[in-house]
């Protein structure tokens, strides 16, 4: 019989230590945790978690917060801001459903961390609409039924407004037949191409192609 | 280009026409402004993150873990094992008594030292944050006392034992006739094993609960298709009374049937909530859902076909060998269509498992017939070709008068008119019959074609409708809306009934307060709700007559209520009409409420009389790259016959989700279970591959008018599955058109394919 000793994720606690204790406070000065009951049956006060002040501008709004550094832009938004419209599908990059936009870029917002986005212009599924006006795209995306559960659809609309300024700029891709052309006509297989970083898995892709070419087109 | 062709469906075989129509998803603007909140994304004052850590072996019991640095490390504020987790029962048997009790059955985690399976849950660490949560869960140590474990499906076939049931109840074995001598005399035989691998459900929401007790009531936000088997589940784990949880899931980012009963995450969160005495959230990773949220089992199907040389069938065999877990049976009904399919005097189907040291399968969209229909619905293709017969005209040759099996006429079945309807649209003549014929350039063209079948379920439901002085509907019923469009549809039934407009109805959903459903799964959502609903608003219409027959502040006092009828925002009496909202003002200021039910269809007369299926054909046409082997979709079209279409455009999206579901199985799809370690090796969306938009090609939808009055009450069949039921087999028999490779282990990777191309010279 094998003895197996194992020791999963991340280790380096040095990381952790010799902070100044802080409070983990929501932007909106909502405390995160109350003290813990008596009954606990773990040890007692915990040490706090050591955080730094980061300013961020998400959607034309500045927010301050104290944060653990190690907080990734998504679970700054979802846990700390109250913009849970950007979604955690994998953690890892892979399904595209943080995609928010970052000085008009879209990005994973799961793989890269809030303290390197200070000064940055973020804008979120919850910053694209105006008031009651919805983005082109996000109409286009009802009128097209571009989506079922819903859970992807922020990070595919959020992806669409960057791959479409994408197109508007010229980039090519891998369906561009000429990649040194001068404009991109955006076509079904260049939207296919271009929109393949979001994961759809109730595959509502040809409502979003059909979606995407209706908002090019308005546009 | 993707246009649906549904002008079949009429919507104005109802009066108010507005069941059928394609409007847009009520909780649409919602969705795409982030404002639908779903499980993890609920806030709560005080609420602490969970973190879960998983075994690191696939079978053993835990002979150590330290716990001590974690405790330590900053805002932790609990660390739990199974040392110190508050008690449940034992898991119980492997095989239920009944079948509800699959559903119902206790859950626990972390309530023993053994481990069952890789990744199964060790410890939870809750602290102030997310971050610190899974920073200190790196921190514990575990050391394993690892016992040999049996991974491998092919390797141990000798172990394969018939359950008691399938899946759904179904027998495990049936026998019409003689198989085995039909098919030692048959002129004209197949006989071929398939692989069908490990695949998974990856909604994309990972599972998560935020759990809070107020007292001695537990309210659960979580991500659920079926709340009474949430709550059901998590009371028998918590061994308290189901009154005192609540299930909240108004949102759910897609289940699949992986989120039709209570993991780890619900479990854990109203375990620590407990301790703690404040909420706690916790979700699954991605990577985590592999092992701890269910699957569909690897399996080895062998279909034998017996045939006449003119094509008609005289047997039939499909025998199927899955994986299963040793301490928790799931055996899919995956041979249980072959009975219904096609006509043959000599059917046999039967289900084998061979029991793996791994967690237990669930059930995944359209169990039973999306590996099941894979692997038979390419037989039907081989012997096609051996015949030297059009698929199509076999199917037709073989198209029964009446269920083979049970002997009782079909509700409605329109295969034969979807084969036909869709050859046309599709241009199938144009179909080369000789495989590998077909070239644009470098590239092999093929078409292929399958069949589509999927039995329509009915469930117990009750509905709640309440309309208010001004005219307001409320309804209220504890079914989900995963995507499937339940919200919009059930609008529609509610404001067709009444004759109001949608903007008058509120449907609220996902709240076990409200009536008990039989949720979403098994694609009976639409027809069980509904049809709840549609008699409830019945009810609320039948008390509204009465009383403005009898009120004294009625306008229609004293009307002959046999002419009564609700549309336009009125009700009409004979010759009068008053104004709803008007009427109800006067004779009920606080409103009128009713409920409605329908019992579930095993129980109904109407469901042992007759067969009930949806049915339909699936086209594909593909190319194939002659000199790298690259498989690219093409084109697919589905033609539909599957009762009433309740609403064109979800149910369009639902038919062309699962046909791409369809695309995943036959190309891509496949988790591989590592034989020497028991975990799965490619347990993220990186390595585990889901159809991506690049892989869609264009898709083409039709429904058939169809309205099948022995289903229930809105004549509805379930969609949600039909689209899966044959998609990938129509891929792969367009594979082989294009190719002349027949590959029978699925997924048709292109290293599959390539070696056996034929050379073609430049």
């Amino acid at each position: 019989m094998a003895k197996t000793d194992r020791r999963s994720g991340p280790t380096r606690r040095t990381v952790l230590e010799g902070g100044v204790a802080t409070g983990v406070l929501l932007a909106t000065g909502i405390p995160v945790g109350a003290k813990p009951a008596d009954s606990v049956t773990a040890a007692a006060l915990p040490t706090p978690v050591p955080t730094m002040p980061m300013s961020l501008r998400i959607n034309a709004r500045d927010f301050a917060v104290e944060l653990d550094p190690r907080t990734t832009l998504l679970d700054a938004l979802r846990n700390h801001l109250g913009l849970t419209g950007s979604k955690k599908g994998c953690d890892h990059g892979q399904c595209g459903a943080c995609t928010v936009l970052v000085g008009g870029r879209r990005i994973n917002s799961c793989l890269t961390l809030a303290a390197m986005h200070e000064g940055d212009e973020i804008t979120t599924i919850e910053g694209l609409a105006e008031g009651d006006r919805l983005h082109p795209v996000q109409a286009a995306f009802v009128a097209r039924d571009g989506f079922q559960c819903g859970y992807c659809t922020p990070g595919q609309i959020c992806s669409a407004v960057g791959m479409l300024g994408e197109a508007r700029a010229g980039w090519p891709s891998h369906a561009s037949a000429d990649v040194a052309a001068a404009s991109v006509a955006l076509t079904d297989a260049e939207i296919r191409e271009r929109m393949s970083g979001n994961i759809c898995r109730c595959a509502a892709y040809p409502n979003i192609v059909a979606a995407i070419r209706d908002a090019a087109e308005e546009a | 280009m993707t246009e649906t062709k549904t002008s079949e469906n009429r919507p104005s075989e109802t009066r108010n026409g507005i069941i059928g129509r394609p409007i847009d998803r009520i909780d649409g603007p919602l969705k795409v402004t982030g404002g639908a909140t779903y499980a993890y994304e609920n806030a709560l004052e005080g609420t602490a993150f969970g973190y879960i850590l998983g075994a690191a072996v696939a079978k053993g019991r835990i002979a150590e873990i330290d716990t001590a640095e974690a405790e330590r490390a900053p805002a932790v504020l609990l660390v739990m094992t199974h040392r110190n987790a508050p008690a449940q029962p034992d898991f119980g048997p492997a095989v239920t008594p009944t079948v509800p009790e699959v559903f119902t059955r206790a859950r626990p985690a972390l309530n023993s030292e053994r481990v069952r399976y890789y990744d199964e849950p060790v410890a939870l660490v809750v602290a102030e944050t997310f971050e610190a949560a899974r920073a200190a869960a790196g921190l514990i140590r575990v050391r394993y006392d690892e016992e040999p474990g049996v991974y491998d499906l092919s390797g141990h076939m000798a172990d394969a034992y018939a359950p008691k049931r399938t899946n759904a109840g179904f027998e495990t074995d049936s026998v019409i006739g003689d198989f085995e001598s039909a098919f030692a005399a048959a002129p004209v035989k197949i006989d071929a094993t398939y692989r069908t691998p490990f695949e998974h459900h990856n909604p994309m929401e990972p599972h998560a609960t935020l759990a809070a007790w107020s007292g001695n009531e537990l309210t659960i936000h979580t991500s659920a298709q079926t709340l009474a088997n949430f709550r059901a589940g998590v009371a028998s784990t918590l061994r308290i009374p189901p009154e005192r949880v609540r299930i909240v899931s108004p949102f759910i980012g897609g289940g699949f049937g992986s989120k039709l009963i209570a993991h780890a995450d619900t479990i854990l969160a109203a375990l620590a909530a407990q301790v703690l005495q404040r909420p706690v959230k916790i979700a699954l990773t991605r990577q985590q859902m592999f092992a701890n949220a269910g699957h569909r089992a690897e399996m080895i199907q062998q279909v034998r076909l017996g045939a006449a040389t003119d094509g008609r069938l005289t047997g039939i065999a499909h025998d199927v060998w899955a994986a299963t877990s040793s301490f928790e049976e799931y055996c899919e009904q995956t041979a249980v269509f072959a009975r219904s399919l096609y006509a043959a005097p000599n059917h046999a189907t039967r289900h084998r498992l061979v029991p793996l040291d791994i967690n237990r399968g669930e059930w995944m969209r359209s169990p039973g017939e999306a590996p099941g229909m894979l692997a038979f619905e390419c037989a039907m293709d081989e012997l096609a070709e051996r015949l030297g017969l059009d698929p199509i005209e076999l199917r037709i040759r073989n198209e029964p008068a009446q269920d083979p099996e049970r002997g009782v006429p079909f509700s409605t079945r329109n295969l034969v008119t979807c084969m036909e309807e869709g050859a046309r649209r599709f241009g199938w003549q144009r179909r080369n019959p000789t495989p590998g014929s077909t070239r644009e350039g470098r590239k092999l063209i093929g078409y292929g074609m399958a069949a589509a079948i999927r039995p329509n379920y009915i469930g117990a439901a009750t509905a709640r409708v309440a309309i208010d002085r001004d005219g307001r509907v409320t309804a209220r019923l504890d079914m989900t809306d995963i995507g499937t469009g339940s919200y919009t549809i059930l609008t529609q039934i509610a404001a067709e009934s009444l004759g109001l407009p949608i903007s008058s109805v509120k449907v609220e959903l996902g709240d076990s307060r409200f009536p008990r459903t039989a949720g979403s799964g098994g694609s009976w959502g639409a027809a069980s709700a509904g049809s709840a609903l549609h008699n409830a608003c019945n009810a609320l219409k039948e008390r509204i007559l009465e009383a403005a027959q009898s009120s004294e502040a009625s306008p229609l006092r004293g009307a002959n209520a046999t002419e009564a009828s609700f549309a336009d925002s009125e009700v009409r009496i004979g010759q009068r009409s008053a104004s709803l909202a008007d009427l109800i003002r006067r004779i009920a200021p606080d409103g009128f409420e009713a409920e409605g039910s329908v019992a579930a269809g095993a129980v109904t007369q109407s469901y042992k009389a007759y067969s009930q299926h949806s049915y339909g054909a699936h086209f594909a046409e593909i190319a194939v790259d002659c000199d790298t082997g690259e498989i690219r979709m093409r084109r697919m079209l589905a033609v539909m016959g599957a009762g009433r279409i309740l609403n064109a455009k979800t149910a369009r999206s639902q038919i062309i989700g699962g046909m791409t579901w369809g695309i995943g199985a036959a190309l891509m799809e496949q988790t591989v279970l590592d034989p020497r370690y028991g975990h799965f090796v490619n347990h993220d969306l990186a390595e585990y591959h889901v159809p991506i938009n690049g892989d869609v090609p264009e898709m083409e939808v039709v429904f058939l008018e169809e309205h099948d009055d022995k289903a229930n009450p809105l004549g509805a069949k379930g969609l949600g599955e039909l689209g899966v039921c044959g998609a990938g087999a129509a891929v792969a028999n367009a594979i082989y058109n294009a190719t002349g490779v027949r590959v029978r282990e699925f997924p048709i990777t292109l290293d599959k394919v390539l070696p056996a191309l034929p050379v073609i010279a430049i």
